[in-house]
């Protein structure tokens, strides 16, 4: 009974290290012998490799390289060269983008001009390895839904990174490299523009991500639940009766009356996951540029409710006689 | 079998637990109290740790106040000499203040030799010691506080012992930030830096030198839904990334979170902020006056170590006073056992304390004034340098601040100041964009002046009430109410008192001194504000 209760893979079937299918020519060769790995095994396939770099994965971790490095660099120059400061802040450390007096003109390096050459390298890293995801899905005879998925979160960066700064005529406007920075930098671009979550995109992005998790849990849930009864074979069984597959989707029909198909839930978590990222995307390039205060807007749209204020608030001081700024 | 199973189970799980409990390491330990402090469903509550709380209030237990004085007409001024400040008090009130300050700024020294702290202990009259110098600038301080600043400190007021509890320097005085040492080819960011300053954030570590020294606007939402229509400077993330660093000191320094003055989920309007927000306001611009009019001159009386790294005087922040209490000493009042500190009238503006040449010492010639051992610094710093009494001539005059101004004018259009000094800067021209943005502009029909403000409503609002009460506080007005009861909330804005002339926009906003490589941009266009920010809750808005 427990073995079904594992978080681990509980049976490794070894099979000898097969390399793929055949390559067609003009393809570069993969690269690694394949060999089996136990602990690999433990959470997925035991056999590593081969894989297949190719011209444009070897520009992409070049590309990615280069800007990690940059990033790096400049951090650590940020703590003037000091290793321990380095580690002990390393959460705290950015590379900040140019301040807003250069607008959309190239900085000096030193003031945002390595921002930028580590965005132009971060991005050509990312783009190249999103080449190389749709080519090898095509090399494979696969659909692309995976390169498509990629595309929408590609999406969400350059809509924060480059679309909405250039929009916005200032590479200031764009999210700095670093963890707690690009946390804060996230406040404040919500503060700024008058709390974005009455930001109907933002809304939407959020539904779709939780409901992501949702049904990411329900769909896991199924499968290890229906395991013992070849479950995980999802697609062979779906028009068979008594099988795992309809065990499943009994389940579902008697605890809620409706059911997706072992095909079709694949289908809605795409969805939700490419949504989640496309809305969003759309949400923040909306910020600032036609919408400066998503709070106000919503107010003038009827969306955000007016409650009954019982704190006795007093007026704007500034506006006051004799009050200023 | 079935142990080895249960232990191949139970590794994982303990794994977890132990990974669970060092991430929670930095949380503290429930249960919490939460008092709701605005409409249902807002979450605008304080959250109060009761064992964090029982070690502040012990902390902000004021000390008993000295035994009333002898009443005896003689003024202090015409028994004493060279009595600047508080001169027409009493001798004995005035020896009794003395007693009081000595032991409200210097505790920790023996009983007898308390006075000379600040006084030569020759001759008390002399003005030999950096400290008596600025002891009579803080005095002026505090009655211009208690005075002129009632929208911030209400009638509880201040004494020194709200700063200072016993130490010559307060515990939480700031100086501008340099920042990290850089190498060549760098240029500070001003932010990006593990600072407690911003309660651990990465925003910008300084954000008490453009905010609480200088007067850089600190709102930097929009007004408008909308983004104005033409060409104009706007404020920029950046911007308000500075703006947050100084809310995130402010929050630190009062032990509140943003809803003790915000609703958060606006934070920027005003009709549905707390009253604290006001409070709060009138605050800000009280530390920046303070440290305008009188710490700033002291820069040249001062030692080294009782500056910053670029030389500036440790100056006066939230924390200074409130010391992590959303009120100081959680509202018990010392004033009103020192009534002398509140002047009815607003005392002159101090001005650059300069040692007054004393005609002829009473007590004793002392001539060797440079002799009078160094005072033991609290702060571990090195001992400050025997300040060796400056010649009447070359006094050190500090530049002398602007006077307290108080123009009453509705300040036309004030030209916003450039931004903070370190980078951020309004955004640059927009491509697109409807509409004027108002970023401060008079109202053409201000609102009604707080005078006409009724008392504050029976509203829970007493904040961290319950457990806040000081137990052992003498004062019989327990400005912290325990209990829910139907207090009065902080500070309302004493109906008597005019809105105080914003000292700090009064003036002509000076050039951003930059301290960076950035150059300040340009100031901002304002456009005057066409209309209300928000039209008022209507029925028809749920």
């Amino acid at each position: 009974m427990a073995e079904y209760q594992n978080i681990f893979t509980q049976i490794q079937v070894h099979g000898p290290s097969y390399p793929g299918v055949p390559m067609e020519p003009g393809h570069w060769e993969r690269q690694i012998k394949p060999f089996h790995l136990y602990w690999a095994g433990k959470l997925g396939d035991a056999q590593i490799g081969p894989i297949y770099l190719g011209a444009t994965g070897v520009l992409s971790l070049i590309c990615g390289f280069i800007a990690f490095e940059i990033i790096g660099l400049n951090m650590w120059a940020s703590v003037n060269w000091d290793p321990i400061e380095f580690i002990r802040q390393l959460f705290w450390l950015a590379l900040e983008p140019p301040p807003p007096q250069y607008g959309l003109s190239i900085p000096p390096l030193h003031d945002g001009g390595w921002w930028l050459m580590a965005g132009f390298f971060l991005t050509a890293s990312i783009i190249l390895w999103w080449i190389r995801t749709y080519r090898r899905a095509v090399a494979l005879g696969i659909g692309t839904h995976m390169a498509w998925a990629f595309a929408a979160a590609i999406w969400l960066y350059l809509v924060l990174g480059l679309i909405r700064p250039v929009l916005m005529g200032s590479w200031a406007e764009a999210v700095p490299f670093g963890i707690f920075p690009h946390l804060d930098w996230t406040a404040a671009f919500s503060i700024r523009y008058g709390n974005l979550f009455y930001n109907p995109f933002h809304m939407l992005s959020i539904a779709f991500l939780y409901g992501s998790t949702l049904l990411f849990a329900m769909h896991g849930a199924t499968v290890l639940a229906v395991s013992r009864f070849g479950g995980d074979r999802e697609i062979d069984q779906i028009v068979d009766r008594g099988t795992a597959s309809e065990r499943a989707a009994l389940f579902w029909r008697w605890t809620m009356g409706f059911n997706a198909t072992m095909e079709s839930i694949h289908r809605w978590a795409w969805w939700f996951a490419v949504l989640t990222v496309i809305t969003g995307g759309i949400g923040i390039l909306l910020t600032g540029t036609v919408v400066d205060n998503w709070y106000l807007w919503a107010v003038k749209h009827g969306v955000a409710p007016a409650y009954p204020i019982p704190v006795h608030t007093l007026p704007d001081p500034s506006l006051l006689p004799g009050g200023a700024q | 079998m079935k142990s080895a199973k249960f232990t191949r189970k139970s590794l994982p799980l303990a794994v977890a637990g132990a990974a669970a409990l060092i991430g929670l390491a930095g949380c503290e330990r429930p249960p919490q109290d939460v008092v709701q402090l605005g409409y249902n469903g807002l979450g605008m509550e304080a959250v109060i740790n009761p064992r964090i709380n029982a070690a502040k209030i012990a902390e902000n237990i004021p000390p008993a106040p000295e035994p009333p004085a002898a009443d005896i007409p003689a003024k202090a001024k015409d028994v004493y000499q060279n009595v600047q400040v508080l001169g027409d008090l009493s001798i004995t009130e005035f020896n009794r203040l003395m007693l009081a300050i000595s032991k409200w700024v210097a505790a920790d020294w023996p009983e007898a030799e308390r006075c000379n702290y600040c006084h030569a202990s020759e001759n008390r009259a002399l003005d030999d010691k950096y400290q008596k110098l600025v002891a009579r600038n803080m005095l002026k301080m505090t009655l211009d506080t208690n005075a002129s600043w009632k929208t911030h400190v209400a009638d509880t007021g201040v004494t020194c012992y709200t700063c200072h509890r016993g130490q010559p320097i307060p515990a939480n005085v700031w100086y501008t930030d340099p920042g990290p040492k850089l190498p060549d080819l760098t240029v500070a960011t001003g932010q990006n830096a593990h600072s407690e300053v911003v309660a651990s954030t990465s925003l910008p570590y300084d954000p008490l030198t453009p905010f609480l020294l200088q007067d850089h606007p600190i709102s930097v939402i929009s007004m408008n839904p909308l983004p104005p229509g033409e060409p104009v400077e706007r404020k920029s993330i950046k911007q308000a990334e500075w703006s947050y660093g100084l809310m995130m000191y402010i929050s630190d320094a009062l032990g509140q979170n943003c809803t003790f003055c915000h609703n958060s989920r606006s934070f920027f309007d005003w009709d549905q902020s707390t009253q604290q927000r006001t409070t709060a306001w009138y605050a800000i611009r009280h530390v920046r006056d303070i440290n305008n009019q009188y710490i700033l001159p002291l820069k040249d009386i001062l030692p080294d170590n009782r500056k910053g790294p670029l030389g500036d005087p440790l100056k006066v922040g939230c924390a200074t006073c409130h010391q992590g209490a959303y009120k100081p000493l959680f509202g018990a009042s010392m004033l009103k056992d020192y009534p002398e500190l509140a002047p009815k009238a607003q005392v002159a503006a101090a001005p650059a304390p300069a040692p007054a040449p004393v005609a002829a010492p009473v007590v004793a010639p002392a001539p060797a004034p440079a002799a009078a051992p160094a005072p033991a610094p609290v702060m571990a710093a090195p001992a400050p340098k025997p300040v060796v009494a400056p010649a009447p001539a070359s006094a050190p005059v500090a530049a002398p601040v602007a006077p307290m101004a108080p123009v009453m004018q509705p300040a036309p259009a004030p030209v916003a100041a450039p931004a903070p000094v370190m980078a951020p800067a309004p955004a640059p021209a927009r491509v697109m964009a409807p509409a004027p943005a108002p970023v401060a502009a008079p109202m053409p029909a201000p609102a009604p002046a707080p005078v006409a403000v009724p008392p504050p409503a029976p509203a829970p609002v007493a904040a961290p009430a319950p457990v806040a009460a000081p137990v052992a506080a003498p004062a019989p007005a327990p400005v912290v109410a325990p209990a829910p009861a139907p207090a009065p909330v902080a500070a309302p804005p004493a109906p008597a008192i005019a809105p105080p002339p914003a000292p700090v926009m009064a003036a002509p906003p000076a050039p951003a001194p930059s301290t960076s490589a950035i150059a300040p941009p340009p100031a901002p266009k304002l456009a005057p504000m066409p209309q209300p920010m928000m039209p008022p809750p209507g029925p028809g808005m749920n």
